[in-house]
């Protein structure tokens, strides 16, 4: 155990080595950010300063956890209808291939159609305003796992598809034996894509809808400050969302790699 | 005495693009024996193979493939030119998918299966990943594979025409052993005239556009052979008499190769 240990805590030091770059530029630039806004006395209802930014965050964040709490209720339900209800319909699809042909189309149609175009009729369709936020972050998130989905479930190997004819396999022992862990890398791709489509759809949706009220998202709370020139809060409903952004990104990253790590050309470290 | 385990008559294949794979293909292979089907690129020896299987379904003709004699899981094995490997499954599972797909745990597959990785050399490797092994162990594992199910019939496409010279030896030495321990029927899909003749016990050659049973050639030679054989004066005779026929096929097509 003690060989596992170490390369556990070098792979720790690896990562921190490969974190330290990026976090230094960081640090820099909001030194700068705070020295001009400082220095040349940027009003900030242009240009906050990180300094105001931060206490805007801390001051309103009854508010503004509520908000967050609230968009990533949107943005995680809509990520975990569409992985359920995307993958699901690609086993349908793949099964019987004149459903395929059917009804993709369709789901092409409501993918090139700008969700800012739609989110108002839905807003308008359907009464419940959370369900109208959720369907339009769904239907961002939707197509992706679909579509990857569908196109690693036909990617299985034409040998190994013999290789089970030959042993006189069910379609259910295909399907679960063969096609689904053949398509993991493009569904695990279509996700990572999904992840941070679910969250821009339940934002663009909540500017679209534009309700307030406590149950309202980050986006509302950026309409809201701007309306009110509260840039400071403004900024920091920004930040908020970056951050959820990075941490579905990280989360779905990491998601691939755990189960990718020991087989997938794209998981894997070449040794140099 | 003799058994026939396969028998094609007049089998032909055409797809369904057009292309006449096989025409009119006569063959009985009797148990025990080790069969080679030899030809160019294009011959329809591989899509023989395949309708043997079952895995291709003949145009016009009969193939009879004999019924197991005790209740098994799987009297074929089928050895793709690739190794043919799950990459996300690991060696021991694998070896296991026939067992599996025929209803067997990993528990009471197990045994199984660590003697068929044990007879290709590979039992310190259960747990590696196909990525983790080199061409020849992959392709072992697939030898292993067609193996667990303990099949009376063996049905090799071309699997170490992808593999260096060297691997290549060593696999033919080894089919050889486990054909014989198991009293194995084998076809084997080759384009080298050289592992034909050190294999089997019939050389099958086959013509192409349509492909179609050339000479059926016996290799009269004490079986299985070894290392010996390769540089016996007989093996040149017989590689030298089968590269001939296989000559004379090419030029009765008039192709260029």
């Amino acid at each position: 155990m003690a060989t596992s240990q170490s390369t556990t805590s070098a792979g720790i030091r690896t990562w921190l080595a490969g974190a330290a770059a990026p976090v230094g530029l960081g640090v820099i630039l909001l030194v700068i950010w705070q020295a001009s806004v400082t220095y040349y006395a940027v009003p900030h209802y242009v240009l906050p300063s990180p300094v105001r930014i931060a206490k805007a965050l801390a001051e309103d964040w009854a508010t503004l956890g509520l908000s967050l709490l609230s968009t990533l209720r949107v943005t995680f339900v809509a990520l975990f209808l569409a992985v359920t209800l995307g993958v699901m319909l690609a086993i349908l699809l793949t099964q019987w291939r004149w459903l395929e042909r059917s009804l993709l189309p369709y789901a092409v149609v409501l993918q090139v159609t700008p969700i800012v175009s739609l989110a108002p009729l839905i807003i308008i369709w359907v009464g419940d305003i959370q369900v109208a936020l959720l369907i339009c972050a769904w239907l961002v998130a939707f197509f992706p796992i679909l579509s990857n989905t569908i196109l690693g479930l036909n990617s299985a190997d034409h040998n190994l598809v013999d290789l089970f004819e030959v042993y006189g396999a069910t379609r259910w022992q295909k399907l679960v034996l063969l096609r689904l862990p053949a398509s993991m890398p493009y569904f695990l791709g279509g996700l990572k894509i999904s992840g941070g489509l679910a969250l821009i759809g339940a934002v663009v949706a909540e500017f679209v809808a534009g309700t307030g009220g406590s149950g309202s998202g980050l986006a509302f709370r950026i309409l809201e400050s701007g309306y009110q020139l509260r840039i400071p809060r403004m900024f920091a409903a920004l930040i908020l969302i970056s951050i959820t952004g990075i941490a579905i990104y990280l989360v779905t990253n990491w998601i691939s790699w755990l189960i990718l790590h020991r087989w997938h050309e794209s998981a894997l470290k070449r040794e140099v | 005495m003799t058994e026939t385990l396969i028998r094609m008559e007049g089998v032909s294949k055409q797809f369904t693009k057009g292309v006449l794979a096989v025409q009119d293909m006569s063959l009985s292979i009797n148990r025990g024996d080790f069969v080679s089907l030899l030809g160019p690129s294009g011959c329809g020896k591989s899509t023989a193979l395949k309708m043997i299987a079952g895995l291709l379904p003949v145009t016009a003709g009969k193939i009879a493939v004999a019924q197991p004699t005790t209740k098994s899981e799987q009297d074929l094995g089928f050895v793709f030119q690739e190794p043919t490997l799950m990459p996300w499954a690991s060696v021991f599972d694998n070896v296991w998918l026939p067992l599996r797909l025929a209803g067997n745990d990993r528990k009471a597959a197990g045994d199984r299966i660590r003697a068929a990785l044990t007879e290709v050399g590979l039992s310190r490797f259960e747990t590696s990943y196909p990525r983790e092994l080199s061409g020849g162990m992959k392709m072992r594992v697939s030898i292993a594979r067609a193996l667990v199910t303990r099949p009376r019939i063996l049905l090799m496409d071309e699997p170490f025409a992808a593999l260096d010279e060297m691997t290549r030896m060593k696999l033919n030495n080894d089919v050889l052993r486990l054909a014989a321990e198991h009293a194995l029927t084998v076809v084997f899909v080759t384009h080298s005239v050289f592992e034909s003749v050190y294999l089997s016990n019939r050389v099958v050659v086959m013509a192409a556009r349509p492909g179609r049973v050339a000479a059926d050639v016996t290799i009269d030679e004490p079986w299985p052979r070894d290392e010996s054989f390769r540089t016996s004066e007989k093996y040149v005779q017989e590689c030298n008499k089968v590269s001939a026929i296989l000559k004379s096929t090419l030029n009765m097509d008039d192709i260029d190769h």
